[in-house]
């Protein structure tokens, strides 16, 4: 399988690190625990295109969201999860 | 000698010989073993797996299920290789199997009598009782009977190579479809990789007698080879197997160097991965057997095969031959056989028709082959459609079923076959991304239309991803007649018939799978262990599904093929490994003391894939624990120093690193001074304990981070996401250094006093540099950081220097008398300090469980806060950390051991805990362990039993606090 990390270009799957569902949001502090537990434990298992998270340790260590087919393993897209800011050299 | 006068491609000026089961035989350069042997009249080359029954070659490729013999001997023994894949060479050793005393005379083959109760699924029936018999009596002795070869036991003494390759375009199979594909391609200007699994390219190209573009098939294939290799942008695979496709257009393949047996120094094969934006699947087609009688006698061949020994090996395969043949092609056997003297006593055909024009004088027997005669072929008994049986002698029987295409590949990611009525059989159907499939593996089977179908398809490609050159025009060759009507079963046949050669099942096995509902081509598969061999069933998997579906009342179509998986040949573990094996089976990496350490004679340990020193052994010491106890009191009695560079450290920079860092430690960093330093605990988001270490603040907006060795990558990884994915608006970043600073950590109440020496510019007062202080100094004229940090509980600094300075600075604190500890000493002083480390820090234990509940920052927000307060993992009677003590301090603690009260039952309702770290505490004399026991800080004072029911008996302990030496920490701060 490859990754096309978009700061890097088309990557085998062994640079990155697979992290799970990129959907989950953090509850805001002081949340209340049932919020928390949702998003450290409930997953949702789909059948077909799932955005997850991927970390590229052996690239340019940037977090992705990747759009994977859980059925194909087809990836038709890979962004960036935090925005570059502007200024950022790429 | 059935040697052919003259003919083939074989080099009949280099004899190369060869012994087979110790018999010095001879042939040429360019044979296979196969048709050396077949040359030198062996025909019996094996025994079956089940039945023993004697057996030859059937094929002449890499589907050859019959003949696997043994390579070599001793630790070089290649077991289980199809003798008709191997290049000949001189000197080679070759040996049959499964067969006991020898191949000719071999006892086991009494089974084939006891037949009968052989049948499928005959083990799950006759071994159930008694269950325990199974795995120490029946399954020993069965495998022992039925079987391959033996695998030497030794080391792989062979060395394997790994190589990744991208390209515009893959094609796999290097015969007529494959050759004019990769011309085209390749002329046009696409970067192309051919990789064909033949000893040499061509396919069927060096074993038919067709003229291409003017010239003999195999001229021309050689021809195109030769323009193939002169072209930059093409690459050329001989012997390379693909064997796998995977996601993202991946291609995996193993070549076979140096002609079968590696050069000196050189590999033996090589694993290629490859990446193709597109792929060609040239693999062609395999002929299929023919169901009747004896069908795996010595003697019984494929048409094609029997073509391709006369053709490319120069071989006659038999002196008198019948051609069994539902297919045009088969006739063009008996041309071919004919061609090359051996007599053609008739082509049995159970299609209508006359002979063909060139062939005037061949008897045509419209029928068919119901039974062979004798143990190797002697005759064959032909039964005709008005009932009568005509017994016609011969030694050869070469059989034509039909076609498959090798199709195998184009399934590997899920995709299923479909059935075609023109070819009376399956095409690819879906096909995975990047590929296409062309020639016969697309059902087409004509000379002509399979190389200009093939260029076409190779030029269009080109065009789509705009190479600019030119594909030039395709050869020309005329298309051969290539009708079928398949004949899938004789019936009526009165000996066994076989459909899955290497596995010994046969016709009634089907039936039978299919009367005791396994209706299911999966089904029948496993039950009957149709296609489960190391040939996967290539020869007679599509057999049994057309007798299955006539079993069941259903078509082929409708019946199904079953699913093919990678890897599509066997594939040799080492080839997988590569080089990642023995020392090389994971990187190493070596402290900056390392090469110092070495010298000194120190013992080193694993942590992670890091080299830690864990004692230095002086000449006297007859044991690991004496030496390690001199460390550790040389240390807490004057001055010691050890390598802590392994651990790992992250710099944070940025206006947002205090912020960060607050959200990420349970307790705050926000508010440490420039120039200090502070321990912190970080959580998984779950509550968990995730890692521990001191942050130093160097700056404002610059942190510097340690973890702990094990948890580096995890924690910068952490780091990270939590960065960029939960606080993108942070202005933060991080980055590793952990292999930029060698750190030595120098403990001792004779600490400062050393260092005053060996660092005069430095103020080393406890007003300058106070405890948990830290600053940045120049170490003859290099950067270098001290920090006032203790892990062992002493009088302790740290002092960082660039990595390659490491040995010099390790030099420098040697000479000065300091005494080297390796990570033995470090852990028993950190046992003897109560620090939890990796055996505390397991992934189950919370900050309160270790004693850290009381950092937890009330008004800010963590990682980790709101689960950690869950009512479970604040439960006070969660085990938590404690320290144990022998009562009688003569007796010793081990780690693992369970935690019970005095006087219960050791069973697992009564356990309250166990032991997470323990040791011999010279400080003391006696040993102290770490452990989490339920209610453990209420508990000091108390005794508990330490249970060891594996190493040993029961020790009576006392709880107490878990810091054993200096609770108040004056040593530390003096």
């Amino acid at each position: 399988m490859r990754i096309p990390c978009p700061y890097c270009g088309s990557r085998d799957i062994g640079e990155f690190v697979y992290r799970g569902d990129a959907s989950p949001v953090r509850p805001a502090a002081d949340g209340a625990e049932a919020a928390m537990f949702a998003y450290v434990y409930l997953r949702d298992n789909p059948m077909g295109r799932h955005e997850e998270h991927w970390y590229h340790t052996q690239g340019c260590r940037n977090w992705l969201v990747v759009t994977r087919d859980t059925l194909t393993h087809e990836i038709p897209s890979a962004r960036l999860a935090a925005p570059l800011n502007a200024g950022d050299a790429v | 000698m059935s040697r052919l006068a003259s003919g083939g491609l074989i080099d009949r000026t280099r004899r190369l010989r060869f012994t087979w089961d110790g018999k010095a035989l001879e042939g040429y350069h360019g044979d296979t073993l196969a048709s050396a042997l077949l040359a030198n009249d062996v025909r019996l080359v094996a025994r079956s797996f089940k039945y023993h029954r004697p057996r030859g070659i059937l094929t002449a490729g890499a589907e050859e299920p019959n003949a696997l013999v043994t390579l070599g001997s001793g630790a070089h023994a290649d077991p289980n290789t199809p003798a008709t894949t191997v290049p000949l060479t001189d000197g080679l050793v070759a040996t049959s199997q499964n067969r006991w005393p020898s191949l000719r005379h071999d006892v086991m083959a009494v089974n084939q009598f006891a037949s009968p109760i052989f049948v499928a699924g005959f083990y799950y029936k006759t071994f159930m009782w008694p269950k325990k018999a199974w795995e120490k009596l029946y399954e020993p002795l069965i495998r022992r009977a039925a079987g391959l070869g033996a695998l030497s036991g030794l080391p792989d003494p062979d060395s394997y190579d790994r190589e990744h390759a991208f390209c515009d375009l893959l094609v796999i199979g290097g015969g007529p479809a494959g050759l004019s594909a990769a011309l085209a391609a390749g002329r046009a200007g696409l970067r192309v990789i051919l990789a064909d699994d033949g000893l040499e390219p061509g396919g069927w190209l060096l074993s038919c007698r067709d003229t291409i573009a003017g010239q003999t098939a195999s001229n021309w294939a050689r021809i195109a080879v030769a323009e193939l290799g002169i072209m930059a942008n093409v690459r050329v695979l001989p012997h390379t197997t693909i064997f796998g496709i995977y996601d993202g257009c991946e291609y995996a393949g193993v070549q076979h160097l140096g002609a079968g047996q590696p050069e000196p120094g050189q590999p033996r094969q090589r694993l290629w991965k490859i990446i193709a934006s597109r792929a060609l699947l040239a693999t062609g087609a395999m002929e299929r057997p023919i169901i009747f009688g004896g069908n795996d006698r010595p003697g019984v061949m494929m048409a094609s095969a029997a073509s391709s020994y006369v053709n490319h090996f120069a071989v006659a395969p038999g002196r008198r031959a019948v051609v069994f043949t539902a297919t045009d092609s088969g006739w063009q056997t008996a041309r071919d056989l004919i061609g090359a003297g051996v007599e053609v006593a008739a082509v049995v055909d159970p299609r209508g028709g006359g002979v063909p024009v060139d062939m005037a004088g061949i008897r045509r027997v419209r029928g068919l082959v119901r039974d062979v005669r004798g143990s190797a072929v002697r005759g064959a008994d032909i039964a005709t459609p008005d009932g009568k049986v005509e017994r016609i002698d011969c030694d050869l029987v070469a059989m034509s079923g039909g076609w498959n295409p090798a199709i195998g590949l184009a399934a590997h990611l899920g995709q299923k076959p479909v059935w075609s009525e023109a070819i009376q059989s399956f095409l690819p159907g879906a096909l995975p991304p990047g590929l296409a499939a062309i020639g016969a593996a697309s059902g087409q089977f004509a000379l002509g239309a399979i190389l200009a179908q093939a260029h076409g398809a190779a030029a269009a490609l080109a065009e789509t991803l705009g190479a600019g050159g030119h594909a030039g025009e395709p050869s020309v060759a005329e298309d051969e007649a290539c009708g079928v009507a398949p004949c899938w079963h004789v019936a009526g046949a009165r000996t066994k018939a076989f459909v899955d050669f290497q596995h010994d099942v046969t016709d009634a096995d089907v039936a039978l799978a299919a009367r005791e509902g396994y209706v299911s081509v999966e089904h029948m598969k496993r039950y009957t262990t149709l296609g489960m061999a190391t040939d996967q069933g290539r020869t007679g998997q599509l057999n049994g599904h057309a007798l299955l579906a006539a079993a069941t009342g259903k078509t082929v179509a409708e019946a199904g093929t079953i699913r093919a998986r990678p890897p599509a040949q066997p594939v040799a573990i080492g080839v997988l490994a590569g080089h990642h094996r023995d020392e090389a089976f994971r990187p190493a990496r070596l402290a900056p003391s390392h090469g110092w350490a070495t010298a000194l004679g120190a013992s080193f340990t694993d942590a992670g894939q890091w080299k830690r020193a864990q004692w230095y052994a002086q000449p006297h010491e007859s044991d690991w624990l004496e030496t390690v106890n001199r460390e550790v009191l040389a240390t807490r009695n004057a001055v010691g120093f050890c390598d802590v560079s392994t651990l790992g450290k992250i710099d944070v920079l940025g206006p947002d690193a205090g912020a960060l860092l607050d959200r990420l430690y349970i307790n705050t960093f926000s508010t440490l001074a420039v120039g200090k330093a502070r321990y912190g605990v970080m959580l998984r988001e779950d509550g968990m304990v995730m890692d521990d270490g001191t942050t130093t603040r160097f700056a404002e907006d610059n942190f510097f981070l340690t973890t702990t060795t094990a948890n580096a990558a995890r924690v910068l990884q952490h780091i990270d996401f939590a960065r960029s994915v939960l606080w993108p608006d942070l202005d933060v970043q991080a980055t590793s250094t952990t292999e930029h600073w060698a750190t030595f950590s120098v403990a001792g109440p004779q600490s400062r006093a050393l260092l005053a020496d060996l660092l005069p510019e430095i103020d080393l007062s406890n007003a300058a540099l106070p405890y948990m202080g830290a600053r940045r100094f120049r170490w003859n004229g290099i950067s270098a950081r001290i920090y006032r940090l203790s892990f062992s509980g002493e009088l302790a600094y740290e002092i960082s220097v660039p990595a390659d300075h490491g040995p010099a600075l390790a030099q420098a604190l040697h000479e000065a008398g300091a005494t080297p500890y390796g990570t033995e000493a470090l852990g028993v002083m950190r046992i003897e300090k109560g620090h939890p480390a990796g055996n505390e820090l397991n992934g189950q234990t919370t900050a309160a469980d270790l004693g850290f509940g009381r950092m937890m920052a009330k008004k800010k927000d963590f990682i980790g806060k709101v689960m950690a307060q869950r009512p479970g993992l604040t439960d006070p009677a969660r085990p938590a950390l404690v320290g144990l003590k022998p009562v009688d301090r003569a007796q010793r603690i081990r780690a693992g051991a369970h935690l019970l009260p005095v006087g219960a039952k050791p069973v697992a309702a009564n356990d309250q805990g166990h032991v997470t770290s323990a040791c011999f505490s010279p400080t003391l004399g006696h040993a102290i362990a770490l452990g989490l026991l339920a209610h453990g800080p209420s508990r000091h004072g108390e005794q508990v039993v330490v249970h060891d029911p594996v190493r040993g008996a029961d020790v009576l302990a006392e709880v107490c606090d878990p810091v054993f030496v200096d609770p108040e920490g004056v040593r530390l701060r003096g």
